[in-house]
């Protein structure tokens, strides 16, 4: 038994897994797929021409200027998101209370018109405070987290968690005959061309 | 004296023998949970803070258009761009992309399709309300803004 037992040395192995493990590293990217869930409307040719009338006090106007700059109800605003987000749960459920604010819920609209000119920086900014007042809402009535909200609204047909999809017509209201009691009507208008 | 003998005797040495296992499976945990970067971005790419994120259930389902401003600026100039697969498009294109972006899809899911828009913060409303009108002309009304978490103190 003189014959050497043929050994492949493995002390380099580590440095060329760490060198694999590198690159993938390097190459690859982490899916990041976050972001502010939005549905359009059908296409503009696609809608009635009639106007349709809606009462000033169903309307929660929020207008964004070209140096990013906000109008609330044509007040200028200077306070910090969560205020907003705050007044657009109050003006949402009114029911009435206040003649001056929304009839009820399905009626109320919050409107968005930003300017051709406004950064996209402030436009998320905004229409994130308009989307945590519905999901505070919704996430109260349905007795979980907000973060528990989002996640069931995300995908409440989730076929692993059946229990989702009674939460989310808990949270969001809705009534037998297929209605629903706060709908998030939220209206992203056309942006003026005054700056651009 | 004889104990302190034999604490000395001991080993100091870490066992190095399994350590290309650790990091196979590591480089194995890398391989599964990413994906390879399909297309070079071409546009500055700094996101929008944001606190309501929601995540997308089908990521499958998904087609991206980048918009801002193009990194090679003496190129391409300063004017924020749409790039969609490697290339810019123009407004115009964007029902023709998303016809292509659909037939990838199986037939069934097709109206289901999510549009991320991985939009810049410095990019303007003008050219993403364009950019909207046209999705919805081509049907594809479900769409994400993408956005990194916001850090509060408050929440």
């Amino acid at each position: 038994m003189a014959r050497s037992t043929p050994e492949i040395p493995n002390a380099s192995m580590a440095d060329i897994a760490f060198l694999l493990l590198t690159f993938f590293l390097m190459t690859t990217t982490v899916q990041s797929d976050k972001g502010l869930l939005m549905f359009l409307p059908p296409p503009p040719e696609a809608l009635p021409p009639e106007d349709i009338e809606i009462q000033e006090r169903n309307l929660y106007k929020i207008q964004i200027n070209s140096s990013d700059k906000l109008l609330v109800e044509g007040n200028p605003w200077f306070e910090d998101n969560r205020k907003l987000t705050d007044q657009i749960k109050v003006f949402i459920l009114n029911n009435g209370q206040d003649p001056a604010s929304s009839d009820n819920p399905v009626k109320a609209i919050v409107s968005l018109k930003a300017d051709r000119g406004t950064s996209h920086r402030i436009f998320v900014e905004i229409l994130d405070a308009i989307q945590a007042a519905y999901h505070e809402i919704y996430a109260e009535r349905a007795g979980v987290t907000i973060k528990d909200w989002r996640e069931i609204s995300s995908d409440p047909d989730n076929s692993q968690k059946p229990e989702w999809k009674e939460l989310y017509d808990k949270g969001r209201g809705v009534r037998p005959d297929g209605g629903v009691e706060i709908p998030m009507n939220l209206s992203i208008a056309e942006p003026s061309k005054v700056g651009g | 004296m004889s104990k302190f003998k034999k604490k000395a005797q001991t080993k100091q040495e870490i066992p190095t023998s399994s350590m290309p296992d650790v990091v196979f499976m590591l480089l194995f945990f890398f391989m599964v949970t990413t994906k390879m970067r399909e297309t070079n971005i071409n546009v500055e790419q700094r996101m929008p803070q944001a606190t309501q994120l929601k995540k997308l259930a089908k990521k499958s389902l998904v087609a991206y258009l980048y918009v801002g401003a193009p990194k090679k600026a003496e190129e391409f100039g300063v004017e924020p761009k749409i790039q969609a697969n490697d290339v810019f498009i123009e407004t115009k294109g964007i029902i023709q992309w998303v016809n292509s972006e659909k037939a990838k899809q199986d037939e069934v899911d097709r109206d289901a399709i999510t549009i991320s828009l991985k939009v810049d913060n410095q990019a303007k409303r003008g050219l993403i309300a364009d950019v909207e009108t046209e999705l919805r002309r081509a049907n594809a009304r479900k769409i994400l803004y993408s956005a990194n978490q916001k850090l509060e103190k408050d929440q």
